[in-house]
């Protein structure tokens, strides 16, 4: 194939309305980072085990780097850049990150975009999922240095602020 | 850019999609893309026309019609773990789907593209096969309905002609008091199974074996169904269960080998899960305990 074929795509990234016209072979996860300049999604197996890069798309948490950017036409993603809210140019981390940073629950930080990501789908719908529950979201996420029990130990933290149990 | 260069399509319809298959050639069909982006990532496929039909309605959903449970292929894995009636009337298939991948590829995986794909160690269709399920294509020449067991022609090869697409599959539920297991064995959770054992069965008022379904994935060029098994230990005593003629059969197996796993550990692997999965089974039945 002589000419890269390319398609015109809209969506809505973070609460964002954007419109790209990308090759149709690209990656959801390469147009986010290269496209968008949202490189806090990382990329790390690019073949769907280690979870680096894992999104939300419609609600539910997906592998970027397992869609064409083109089949996102017309959806709502939301990647790790739309969790922490700044207002005024001051910037408040969200409930999850700020436990993330408590509770020591990352150290390189290089998988911790895709798992933010996954557990902010889990306490979505499960605003008081047992530590098992946690696990299992987390067995999709490959995460060498920190190992995940403090990982574990921060989300049901943030699942207790996130509920209001305390302050 | 890490898949090779394709042309795209993203039909609306079926008939749509037919006739690109029809005028294309080296086209492939993406359904949740949970093994083919891998695929086309790594390179290891590189059709020239990429077929999604993720925008086709129609394609999704589980309804029940008698004694069947039909699902649309496009129907997300997530769907199928979250259904009432699939936890009601093919609980094997609710216990089996909680082993496929993780939350996240689960989310966007579907059940026709794992059977069209049809990896050996693949739940879906060892699930398919242990139920006796019946595939529905859309072809060129119009509908065609296939057995699993038919379908299922060798190691990643189904009986879809490259101008079909596979549009859903019924599964045969069984009676209400019906028993059933699902174990995996891999190296870690939501790896691929090394083996898998799905089991089905139902008890007479004597408690004994009056139907038997013994299906293994990951040990065969596709599911493997143990008719002889099922077989001999039909009419047995469910209570404290001879399994020697399982033991037999899966001794004689055609097992795959690789570096990794040997034949002969697959062949163990399987009866062993079978010790533990058909008593599941049995207890269950026993126990008549109808999820719904």
């Amino acid at each position: 194939m002589s000419t890269e074929s390319a398609r015109e795509i809209t969506l809505t990234v973070n609460g964002t309305r954007c419109t790209r016209t990308v090759p149709v072979r690209k990656l959801l996860a390469d147009f986010l980072r290269e496209d968008l300049r949202l490189t806090g999604t990382h990329l790390g197996c690019e073949h769907g085990v280690c979870g680096a890069c894992t999104v939300i798309v419609d609600g539910v948490s997906a592998r970027s780097c397992l869609m064409l950017a083109v089949q996102a036409d017309g959806s709502c993603v939301e990647t790790v850049e739309g969790l922490a809210a700044t207002d005024e140019g001051k910037t408040t981390l969200h409930p999850l990150q700020q436990a993330f940073w408590d509770r020591h629950g990352l150290q390189c930080g290089f998988c911790t975009p895709g798992i933010l990501m996954s557990l902010q789908e889990l306490l979505r719908n499960s605003p008081s999922p047992s530590e098992e529950d946690v696990r299992l979201t987390l067995s999709g996420h490959l995460c060498r240095c920190t190992g995940y029990q403090n990982i574990v130990a921060a989300t049901m933290d943030a699942a207790a602020t996130l509920r209001g149990d305390r302050g | 850019m890490k898949p090779p260069p394709f042309e795209y399509h993203a039909p609306f319809t079926v008939v749509e999609a037919l006739r690109i298959l029809e005028t294309h050639s080296n086209a492939r069909v993406l359904a949740g893309g949970q093994s083919l982006m891998p695929m086309l990532n790594m390179r290891i496929a590189s059709p020239d026309h990429l077929v999604d039909i993720n925008r086709i309605a129609g394609l999704t959903g589980i309804r029940e019609e008698g004694a069947w449970v039909t699902i649309g292929s496009m129907t997300r894995q997530r769907e199928i773990e979250f259904s009432p009636l699939v936890r009601a009337r093919l609980p094997l298939l609710a216990e089996a789907i909680t082993w496929v991948g993780h939350r996240q590829t689960r989310n966007r995986g579907t059940v026709g593209g794992s059977l069209c794909h049809l990896d050996p160690s693949a739940e879906q269709p060892t699930v398919a096969m242990a139920l006796d399920a019946v595939v529905e294509i859309a072809g060129p020449r119009g509908q065609r309905e296939m057995s699993m067991r038919d379908f299922a022609v060798d190691v990643m090869t189904s009986a879809l002609a490259p101008t079909e697409i596979l549009t859903a599959v019924r599964m045969n539920a069984w009676s209400a008091r019906h028993g059933w297991a699902f174990l995996e064995f891999a190296r870690r959770h939501g790896d691929f199974a090394i083996v898998s054992v799905a089991v089905l069965v139902e008890l007479d008022g004597q408690q004994r074996i009056s139907r038997l379904s013994l299906t293994l994935g990951g040990v065969c060029r596709t599911p493997f169904r143990l008719r002889a098994s099922e077989q001999a230990l039909t009419g047995m005593q469910g209570d404290g269960i001879d399994l020697a003629p399982a033991r037999r059969e899966c001794d004689g197996l055609d097992a795959m080998s690789d570096p990794q796993v040997p034949a002969w550990y697959r062949r163990r692997v399987a009866f062993t899960l079978l010790t533990r999965a058909i008593p599941v089974a049995i207890e269950r039945a026993r126990r008549g305990r109808n999820p719904r």
